[in-house]
Formats: C-alpha cells, sequence, structure tokens
C-alpha cells in the first residue's frame, strides 16, 4: 500500500517536473541568461491559460494548440515588452530597484485586469483527454498530466536545440556571458536580447494551455508559481536549460510527495522554502554555475 | 539643522492635536476606517522605504511582515489577552527578527535575491497560517474589540488615534535614520555598495540595522489590524495590495527622502479610498498598478523629485 502510495506519488511528480520546466524555460532565459528579473512570467503564463480558456470556449479549439498557434503573438509581445524595458531601465542603468518594480507593477495590473474582466472563478477547458486514465500495473497516469509532461518536453527539447545550435541561439548564450565582446564581433546586443525575451514569453503561451489542461485556473494562481519558477531556475544553475529541467523534476518530485503525504495544503510552500534554502545556502545553484 | 528639528516636532504636535480634535468633531465613522487605512498604509510605506529607498534593496514580501504582525495579536490576545501596547511591541520584536533572518540570510547577495527571498517568505508564511489551526487555519479567526475606549467616545476613534501615534512615530524614526550616521552610509550602499564597503562602510550591518527596523515597523502596523477588521485569515492578513501598496506608495512620492512615502501614502491612500466608495475595489487596484509602473517610467524620482524640479527651474528662471 505504502509502495503503491509512494510509486504513484514519483511518477506524477516527474510529470508535474516536466510541466513546471515549461513554465521555468523562459524565465531560465530572460533571468538565467540576460539578468532581467521578470517577476510578471508567472502572470503572462496565466495570460496564456486565459487565451487558451477563451478560444477554447469560443471555438472549441484544443488548448495546447491554441498555446501553440498564439505563441507568435506573444513572441511580439515578449519583443515589445523588452523595448520599453530597456528604453525605460536597462539604458539608463535602474534596472535594480525601478525595473524589479515595473515588472511587479505589471504582474499586478495583468492579474487585476483579469479579475475586472473574468473575475475571480475557476476556469477550466474541454479536451478528449481530460478525464481519461492510463493504468499501467499499479500506477495509474491521468492523460491531463501525461499531455502537458510530453508536450513540455518537446518544447524545452526545442529550446535546447535552438540555443546551441542556430547563430541567433547561440548569440544569445552570448550575450549572457559577454556583452562588449558580442558587439564587437558584430551582433546588436539589445537586438539579441530583445529576439531573447521574445522567445522567452512566447514560451508562456504553450506553458499557460498546459496548465489549464492540468486544472482550472483562476487569475491569481500566477503568484503561487513565482516561488517555483524562481526555485528551479536558480536551483539549475541560472539558465542552464538542462539544469533547468532537473531542477523542475526534483521540485515536482518533492511536491508530489509531500502533498502525497502530509497533505495538499503544505504542497505550495515547497517550491518556495526549496527556494529560501538554495539562496541561503547554494545561491551556484546545484549545479554551481554563477 | 538645528531650528529644523523643533519644526518636525511642532508639525507632529500640530499633527497629534489635530487628531485629537477630529474625535471630538466628526461623528461619522466612516471617516475614521477611512483614514486609519490611509495612515496604516503611510506606516507602511515609511518602513519599506527605509530599507528600499534608503539601500536600494527591495522588499516584495510586505505582506508577510504585515501579516506576522496580526497574527502576533491574534495568537497573544487568544493566549493570554494581553492589552493592546504589549502586543504591539512583541509584534515589532517578532517581525524585526523575521526582518533581521531574511537580511542575515541573503543580504549578502545580489539585492534581486533578497526581493524574491522575500516574497517567497511571505508566501511559505502564509502557508503555515494556512495549517495553523490555534490561530484559526485557513477560516480565519474573529476577535472581539474591547469595550473600554478611555475616553473615546467609540473604539474606532481610539484606533485611529493609535494609529495616527505610530504614523508619526514611524516618520520620526525614518527622518532620524536618513539624517543620521545611519543614513548616509545606507545612501552610500544604494549609490554604490562595492565602493562604500571599499572606503570603510559596514555595509552587511547597515543593512541588517535597516531589514530588522523596516520589519519591525511593519510588524507594528499590523499589530492593531486584527482590532480594526475584528477578523483575521490568511487571505485579508497577506493581501497582496498590502504588499503593492507598501511599494507604490514611496515609488509614487519619491524614495530618497523620508516624506516621500507619507506624500505618496496620502495621495495614492486618499485615492484610493475615493475610488473604492465611487467606483469599485478592483478599480482601485488597478488604478495603483497603473500609477506604480507610469510613476517608475515617467518620474522615477516621484513626486519630491517632481516637486524639486520644479522649483529649480523657478529658482533658473529668476537669475
Amino acid at each position: 500500500m505504502f509502495l503503491d502510495l509512494f510509486l504513484n506519488a514519483v511518477v506524477a511528480g516527474i510529470l508535474l517536473g516536466g510541466f513546471y520546466a515549461a513554465v521555468a524555460l523562459g524565465l531560465s532565459i530572460t533571468f538565467g541568461q540576460l539578468d532581467i528579473v521578470n517577476i510578471a512570467h508567472p502572470a503572462f503564463v496565466i495570460v496564456g491559460s486565459y487565451t487558451a480558456y477563451i478560444v477554447n470556449e469560443r471555438l472549441g479549439l484544443d488548448p495546447i494548440l491554441t498555446g501553440v498557434l498564439f505563441m507568435p503573438v506573444f513572441f511580439v509581445a515578449g519583443m515589445g515588452l523588452y523595448r520599453f524595458y530597456y528604453a525605460s531601465f536597462e539604458r539608463t542603468g535602474q534596472e535594480s530597484l525601478s525595473g524589479l518594480a515595473f515588472f511587479f507593477g505589471v504582474m499586478f495590473i495583468i492579474e487585476v485586469v483579469l479579475i475586472l474582466v473574468y473575475g475571480v472563478d475557476y476556469r477550466l477547458v474541454e479536451a478528449d483527454y481530460i478525464g481519461k486514465t492510463l493504468h499501467l500495473g499499479i500506477i495509474s497516469v491521468p492523460y491531463r498530466m501525461l499531455v502537458p509532461f510530453l508536450v513540455a518536453s518537446v518544447m524545452t527539447t526545442g529550446v535546447y536545440l535552438y540555443m546551441s545550435r542556430t547563430f541567433t541561439g547561440r548569440a544569445i548564450l552570448a550575450v549572457a556571458q559577454d556583452r562588449l565582446a558580442l558587439q564587437l564581433m558584430g551582433a546588436d546586443p539589445v537586438k539579441i536580447k530583445q529576439i531573447a525575451m521574445g522567445i522567452a514569453i512566447a514560451t508562456t503561451a504553450v506553458a499557460g494551455s498546459l496548465l489549464i489542461v492540468i486544472g482550472p485556473v483562476e487569475p491569481s494562481v500566477g503568484r503561487l508559481y513565482i516561488g517555483r519558477v524562481f526555485a528551479i531556475v536558480i536551483l539549475g544553475g541560472m539558465g542552464s536549460i538542462g539544469g533547468t529541467m532537473s531542477a523542475a523534476l526534483l521540485i515536482g518530485v518533492v511536491e508530489s510527495l509531500i502533498a502525497t503525504f502530509y497533505g495538499p495544503s503544505w504542497a505550495p510552500a515547497v517550491g518556495f522554502m526549496i527556494l529560501l534554502l538554495t539562496l541561503a545556502f547554494r545561491p551556484q545553484g546545484l549545479f554551481g554555475r554563477i | 539643522m538645528k531650528p529644523k528639528i523643533h519644526l518636525f516636532w511642532i508639525g507632529a504636535a500640530a499633527v497629534f492635536a489635530a487628531g485629537l480634535m477630529f474625535t471630538q468633531v466628526a461623528d461619522n465613522e466612516f471617516y475614521f476606517f477611512a483614514s486609519y487605512v490611509v495612515l496604516q498604509a503611510v506606516i507602511m510605506a515609511t518602513a519599506w522605504n527605509i530599507l528600499g529607498g534608503f539601500t536600494g534593496y527591495v522588499n516584495f514580501g510586505s505582506a508577510g511582515f504585515f501579516a506576522v504582525g496580526a497574527y502576533t495579536t491574534v495568537a497573544l490576545n487568544k493566549a493570554f489577552g494581553l492589552p493592546l501596547p504589549v502586543m504591539i511591541v512583541a509584534a515589532a520584536a517578532l517581525s524585526g527578527l523575521l526582518g533581521l533572518a531574511a537580511g542575515y540570510l541573503t543580504l549578502r547577495l545580489k539585492g534581486v535575491y533578497f526581493a524574491i527571498s522575500t516574497l517567497a517568505m511571505s508566501i511559505v508564511l502564509e502557508t503555515v497560517a494556512n495549517n495553523w489551526e490555534y490561530v484559526g487555519g485557513a477560516s480565519g479567526a474573529y476577535i472581539l474589540t474591547p469595550e473600554d475606549s478611555w475616553f473615546f467616545d467609540s473604539y474606532i476613534e481610539l484606533l485611529f488615534m493609535l494609529i495616527l501615534t505610530l504614523a508619526i512615530g514611524s516618520a520620526a524614526v525614518a527622518r532620524f535614520l536618513s539624517s543620521s550616521r545611519i543614513g548616509q552610509g545606507l545612501a552610500a550602499i544604494r549609490d554604490d555598495e562595492v565602493a562604500a564597503a571599499s572606503s570603510g562602510v559596514p555595509t552587511l550591518k547597515l543593512k541588517l540595522i535597516s531589514a530588522s527596523v523596516m520589519g519591525a515597523m511593519m510588524g507594528v502596523a499590523g499589530a492593531p489590524y486584527p482590532f480594526f477588521v475584528t477578523y483575521v485569515d490568511p487571505v485579508s492578513a497577506f493581501n497582496l495590495l498590502v504588499a503593492v501598496n507598501a511599494i507604490a506608495m514611496p515609488m509614487i512620492g519619491g524614495t530618497a527622502t523620508w516624506i516621500g512615502p507619507i506624500i505618496g501614502g496620502l495621495v495614492v491612500g486618499g485615492a484610493q479610498e475615493i475610488i473604492t466608495v465611487t467606483i469599485s475595489s478592483e478599480m482601485n487596484l488597478l488604478v495603483v498598478g497603473v500609477m506604480l509602473v507610469a510613476f517608475i517610467t515617467l518620474a522615477p524620482r516621484g513626486i519630491v523629485g517632481l516637486f524639486q524640479d520644479f522649483r529649480d527651474k523657478k529658482k533658473r528662471r529668476k537669475q
């Protein structure tokens, strides 16, 4: 009986962790690579969820497909956001105090606008795979967890390949390491960062659609993800995508075990607790790149 | 410098006296409720600014410190039924310690880590409050207001005078910190921490002092809150609006001086009360968010900065 619970909790945790990687992926680019502390990242994920919800309700389109289709829109929004951030704060060197407060304000505005338009009710989507379960011996895997896990893995791998194989991807890694050297090689760091931020926000379209497939969503859910995603990015070693994936899986499994054995009301604190411990004792992350 | 000190205390005494007069003249209780909310926000803004404005370390978890103050009152009231002033001191001590601990663990890292860890701390504490049955857990706790309201007509008038006194007190503390040697050290940290440290400013010690004072002051703001609302649950004690206001008010008023957060608190807090009554409380949240973003992008030095620019321009025109 214990083994049953334990195995199911671990499997659920791995699936959850894969999904967390998708949520943290964009932040590992903005915060990890570009040094932009985008606290509003989870708020964009919620915008992704609501986009999937609206399209699903009006047109009956599959939520995850909607997420993928809306990636270009989110990409452009991310580029615009970076332009604004650069012109207002980064150019004048005010990003530490004002930039932080700016993203905090953006997060708050997104949450309040969603509440004003849609209220605080939980919203959910409909799709064929939601509600069905796959049984493998003693382990049962709900499809609403399995599908997001698979999609998240594909997206994470895709971004990983893009960053390591293409010219622009490598330029993004380069701008994180040495901005001046990149400039000397003839690439414009502002343009590169703009594209990187575009990619980061584009991933939230998909991550948001996965979130609403896993469970119902309301506007303030995003706040719970702030601790999780920052814990994952810092634990994963700031910007390493492999590290982000591993840290996400770790947090997913720990959260799932705590929820199973101590009760789900403690689960939200897990990510934040791990984050606090990481900051206090191992700020360079598990794998030690800073 | 000397005459200015007198001026501050004369002003403080005048505000206090005006508050007393107000309790005798006004008979609509709504005014006291509204003023209480604004003054509570003024204390929170002043407290936030002692760390955020003076040193440049952003605290996103103001609601956590506030809630520690509020829950200290709830717990002590239930356990021993102590008088309110004692509970305020206890709340100050507890949340001051919390500020010290958070500062000790993360103030040596870059500012952003402190910012994120305060946010994380606030949510961890909220989860603890949700699971702590003694103080009501997720469903909250009711507090009975004492029947004795001294020589005031009602308990809310007493609370109003209490929070007014606390607000004056926190303004005095902030003013003392910014004009003393500590304040000069804090300003040096804000401008260039490495340079300050290498010229002998004890940066970590100063940051820890201001983090503790900030925490204690937020706890003080939260301690009378249970008696004000008579019902406390995690959602209201850890309200996001408390955290947003604590950042928005100094940013809007101006972070460089002690008076900036007070001006910001009065302007934003007053506007919020009016919007809540005339339009809706959701709209008031939106207005704060938009004002915050507008001010940090367009007028980063806040209302005080705008005023200084205006005065400088006038002076130049005269010459």
